[in-house]
C-alpha cells in the first residue's frame, strides 16, 4: 500500500470507530443535556447542536479531501464530478439532521475509493513488472582486461559487451564468444530457453541464463529491439476504444441529467403538495433527492471500463502479444475475416528439402553432388540443399562453377560435371527430365550428362498453423483467406492442408493491397478484417486492414510501426489468442456497463419512490464499483 | 521535440483526463499518458520552452485531477 492509501485506511478506521461510539453515546448525551438544561422556553436546541458538532468531527476526518476537491472542481469549472455529488449529498443530509447517514456515505465512498486505488495499483504493478525489460547498464570491454560499466545509451555500434548469466542483454548484437541459453519469455511469452552459440544474433531485452557471453553490438540502444518495444508499450494506451469513449460521453451527459432529476424530485412534489393544499413535506423529498444523488455516482463504469482494457492489453503483452490500443482489442473481438500472407506467416519462410527422387545413386550421394555444386551459391534454394546435406563441404573438390541465372548451376565436383537446376537447364544441355509427382520447386540433377534424379524443395508449413486456422474457425471466424505470390499448385496444397477457406495465388505486392481493399469494402457491417503478415514487405496491407497483425516481429522495426497488433514470436496460434483476449475484454466491458447501469437504474427508481434510504444507496454504489473493478481485473488473466 | 515525464495518478480515467488537459495546453503538440507505466509523453510545438510549458501542463492537470503529480 502506498502512503496515501495507508493514510486513507487510518482515516476510515478512525471514522468507523467514532461513528460506532457516537451511535452508542448520543442518546445518553441528549438525555443528560435535556436533563440539566432548565426546561423553559428553549430558543436553541442545545442537545441537537452538540450532537451535530460531535458528528462533524468524523465527517471532516473522512470527508475533508472530498469537500476540498469538490470546491476546487467548482472553482476550476469541473462541476458535477463525483466529488461534487458526494459533497452535496452529505452536506444536504447534515442539514436535514441525518448526521449518521452523512458520515456513513462519506465512509463507504472512501472505502470504495481505497479499494479501487489498491486494486488498480496492484494490477498496474503486475503489468509493469512484466514489461520490465529495460536494461540498466552495459559492461563494455575497453581494453585487454578492462571492462567498464556504462549506461546502454553510451555504447557505440560495434562495441564488445560482456553479459553474465542473469543479466539482460542490453543491445542487439552478435555473439562473438561463449555459449549460453537465453530466456526470451519477456519478449515472446515463449518459455523454452533458446540456445545460442558464437555467431548467433541476440536481441536486447532477453535474459542470458547459463554462460558468460561476449557480444558485438550491431545497433545503438535507441535503435535496439528493447527500445522499440518499450516505445510501443508506452504509447499503447493512447488509442481509445469506442466503449471507453462511450463511457466518457455517457458520464458527461449522465451526471448533469441525474442532478437535474434530483433537483426535480426535491422541488416538484413539495410544490405540487402546496398547490393541492397539503403540507409541503420538503424534508422527505429533499432526502429522496439526496439518496438519488448518492446512487447516481458513475464511478463504477468510469473506473472499471478503462481498467478492463488496460488490464487486457497488459495480459496480452504477458502472452507475447502487443496491442497498440484498446480500439484494436475491440476490433479484434469483431474480426470475421482473417487474411494470411503465406510465406513467413503460415509457413516457415525457409526452403527445406522434402523429398529426393533418384535413379541409381543413393539419396545421400545425390544430395552430396547437389550440395557440392551449389556450395558457392547464396540462393535460398541452394542454401536449403547445403543445409539438408548437413556435412562439411570440401570446397577444394569443386571447380569451374558457373551460375546460370534463373536456371541453376554447373560445376565440376571431383572431376564429374554436375548440372543442378530447373528442367530448362537440363533440357538446354540435351538431357531429358523426369516430372516430379509432388509439384512445387524441383531441382533436377545430372551427373556427366546423365539424368541422376531430382530434389523436391518446399517452404515448410509451421507445425502450429493447422491448429491456429482451425481454432479461428471454431471461434466463429467464418472466412480465412491466404494470399501468396507463389505458384497456384503450391498455394492450393497449403490451403488444403491448413483448411483455409479461400486462397489467391501468383499475386504481386500491389495485387495484395487491392485484394485486401476489395475485402474491406465487402465486409459485413459489424465485422472487421484482420490481415496477418510477417511484416517484412506487407506494411501497406498491414496499415490498410482494420487490424494489422505482424508476426515474428522481433527485429523488424517496419512491422512494429505498421502493425496494430504485434505477435512477438512467430507462432500463428497467437492470432487466435489475440482474438480471444479481445473478445474477453469486450465481454467484460459490456458486462460491467450493463450490470452497473442496471443496478443503478433499479436503485434510482426505488430511491425516487422513497423505498430505499441513503444507507442502501451507498452500499449499492460502492458494491457495484467493487464488483465491476474485480470483474475488470479478470482481463489481466485473459489467455 | 519529445520528452517523457514520470507521473503519479490513481485511476485510468484520471490519466485520460490528464491527457486531455495536457493536449489543450498551448505549446503542446501532442501528448499521451500511459497509466500502465505511469509516464507522460509530451511532444512540444517547435520553439516552445519546455519548462514553462510543463508548468502550465501541471497546472491544467491539477485543475481536472487534483491528486495528480508530474515529475518535471
Amino acid at each position: 500500500m502506498t502512503k496515501k492509501q495507508k493514510k486513507t485506511l487510518i482515516r476510515i478506521i478512525t471514522t468507523a470507530v467514532m461513528l460506532i461510539l457516537l451511535a452508542v453515546i448520543s442518546p445518553v448525551i441528549s438525555d443528560r443535556i435535556t436533563g440539566s438544561v432548565e426546561y423553559t422556553i428553549q430558543a436553541v436546541p442545545w442537545e441537537e447542536l452538540f450532537i451535530f458538532l460531535l458528528y462533524l468531527i468524523p465527517y471532516f476526518v473522512i470527508g475533508h479531501d472530498i469537500l476540498k476537491k469538490a470546491f476546487k472542481g467548482i472553482v476550476h469549472g469541473q462541476v458535477l464530478d463525483e466529488n461534487f455529488l458526494m459533497a452535496v449529498a452529505t452536506i444536504g443530509s447534515m442539514v436535514l439532521g441525518e448526521y449518521r447517514e452523512a458520515v456513513a456515505v462519506m465512509l463507504f465512498y472512501q472505502i470504495g475509493e481505497l479499494f479501487q486505488s489498491y486494486a488498480v495499483g496492484k494490477s498496474r504493478k503486475s503489468i509493469a513488472a512484466l514489461m520490465d525489460i529495460r536494461p540498466d547498464s552495459a559492461n563494455m570491454i575497453t581494453g585487454e582486461e578492462t571492462t567498464v560499466t556504462v549506461s546502454p545509451e553510451e555504447v557505440p555500434v560495434g562495441s564488445i559487451l560482456v553479459v553474465s548469466p542473469g543479466e539482460k542483454i542490453p543491445i542487439d548484437g552478435i555473439v562473438v564468444k561463449g555459449n549460453s541459453t537465453i530466456d526470451t519469455s519477456a519478449l515472446t511469452g515463449e518459455s523454452v530457453p533458446r540456445t545460442i552459440h558464437s555467431g548467433d544474433e541476440v536481441i536486447s531485452g532477453t535474459i542470458n541464463q547459463s554462460g558468460v557471453i561476449n557480444i558485438r553490438t550491431t545497433k545503438e540502444f535507441g535503435e535496439s529491439t528493447v527500445t522499440k518495444i518499450l516505445e510501443l508499450v508506452e504509447n499503447a494506451s493512447s488509442q481509445k476504444s469506442r466503449s471507453e469513449n462511450f463511457i466518457t460521453r455517457f458520464a458527461r451527459v449522465y451526471t448533469p441529467a441525474v442532478c437535474a432529476f434530483a433537483l426535480a424530485i426535491a422541488v416538484i412534489p413539495p410544490v405540487f403538495n402546496l398547490i393541492m393544499g397539503n403540507p409541503a413535506d420538503l424534508k422527505t423529498f429533499v432526502y429522496r433527492a439526496l439518496t438519488f444523488l448518492v446512487i447516481s455516482c458513475p464511478c463504477a463504469m468510469v473506473i472499471s471500463i478503462p481498467l478492463g482494457f488496460f488490464a487486457g492489453i497488459g495480459g496480452a503483452s504477458r502472452a507475447g502479444i502487443l496491442v497498440k490500443g484498446s480500439n484494436y482489442l475491440e476490433a479484434l473481438s469483431k474480426v470475421d475475416t482473417v487474411i494470411f500472407d503465406k510465406t513467413g506467416t503460415l509457413t516457415k519462410g525457409v526452403f527445406e528439402v522434402v523429398s529426393i527422387h533418384k535413379k541409381k545413386m543413393s539419396d545421400q550421394q545425390l544430395l552430396k553432388y547437389a550440395a557440392y555444386a551449389e556450395s558457392y551459391s547464396t540462393h535460398p534454394i541452394s542454401r536449403s540443399i547445403v543445409t539438408a546435406y548437413g556435412l562439411e563441404i570440401d570446397k577444394s573438390l569443386v571447380s569451374s562453377v558457373e551460375e546460370i541465372s534463373g536456371h541453376g548451376v554447373s560445376a565440376l565436383v571431383s572431376g564429374s560435371r554436375i548440372l543442378a537446376g530447373n528442367a530448362k537447364l537440363l533440357e538446354e544441355n540435351g538431357i531429358s527430365c523426369q516430372n516430379c509427382p509432388d509439384g512445387g520447386t524441383i531441382v533436377h540433377i545430372a551427373v556427366d550428362g546423365e539424368y541422376a534424379g531430382h530434389i523436391h524443395i518446399s517452404d515448410v508449413i509451421k507445425e502450429s498453423s493447422p491448429g491456429a486456422v482451425s481454432s479461428l474457425h471454431n471461434m466463429g471466424i467464418g472466412k480465412t483467406v491466404m494470399l501468396t505470390g507463389d505458384a497456384k499448385e503450391v498455394a492450393e496444397k497449403v490451403a488444403a492442408t491448413l483448411g483455409i477457406t479461400d486462397y489467391h495465388a501468383e499475386l504481386l505486392p500491389q495485387d495484395k493491397v487491392s485484394l485486401v481493399e476489395e475485402m474491406l469494402n465487402n465486409r459485413s457491417e459489424n465485422g472487421c478484417v484482420a490481415f496477418v503478415g510477417d511484416g517484412i514487405n506487407d506494411a501497406p496491407v498491414l496499415t490498410r486492414a482494420d487490424v494489422g497483425i505482424a508476426m515474428g516481429a522481433l527485429g523488424s522495426d517496419a512491422a512494429i510501426e505498421a502493425a496494430d497488433v504485434v505477435i512477438m514470436d512467430d507462432d500463428p496460434a497467437g492470432i487466435a489468442r489475440a482474438v480471444r483476449i479481445g473478445k474477453k475484454c469486450m465481454r467484460i466491458a459490456y458486462e460491467n456497463i450493463y450490470f452497473a447501469i442496471g443496478v443503478k437504474v433499479i436503485v434510482l427508481i426505488l430511491s425516487a419512490l422513497g423505498i430505499t434510504n441513503m444507507w442502501l444507496a451507498v452500499f449499492a454504489d460502492v458494491g457495484v464499483m467493487i464488483l465491476a473493478v474485480l470483474n475488470a481485473i479478470r482481463t489481466l488473466k485473459a489467455r | 521535440m519529445k520528452k517523457t515525464y514520470g507521473i503519479e495518478v490513481d485511476c485510468a480515467n484520471c490519466a485520460a483526463k490528464m491527457e486531455e488537459a495536457a493536449k489543450k495546453t498551448s505549446g503542446v503538440k501532442d501528448c499521451t499518458v500511459n497509466f500502465m507505466t505511469l509516464k507522460m509523453n509530451v511532444e512540444f510545438e517547435d520553439g516552445a520552452d519546455e519548462k514553462s510549458v510543463m508548468k502550465d501542463v501541471l497546472k491544467n492537470c491539477k485543475k481536472v485531477e487534483d491528486d495528480c503529480e508530474i515529475f518535471i
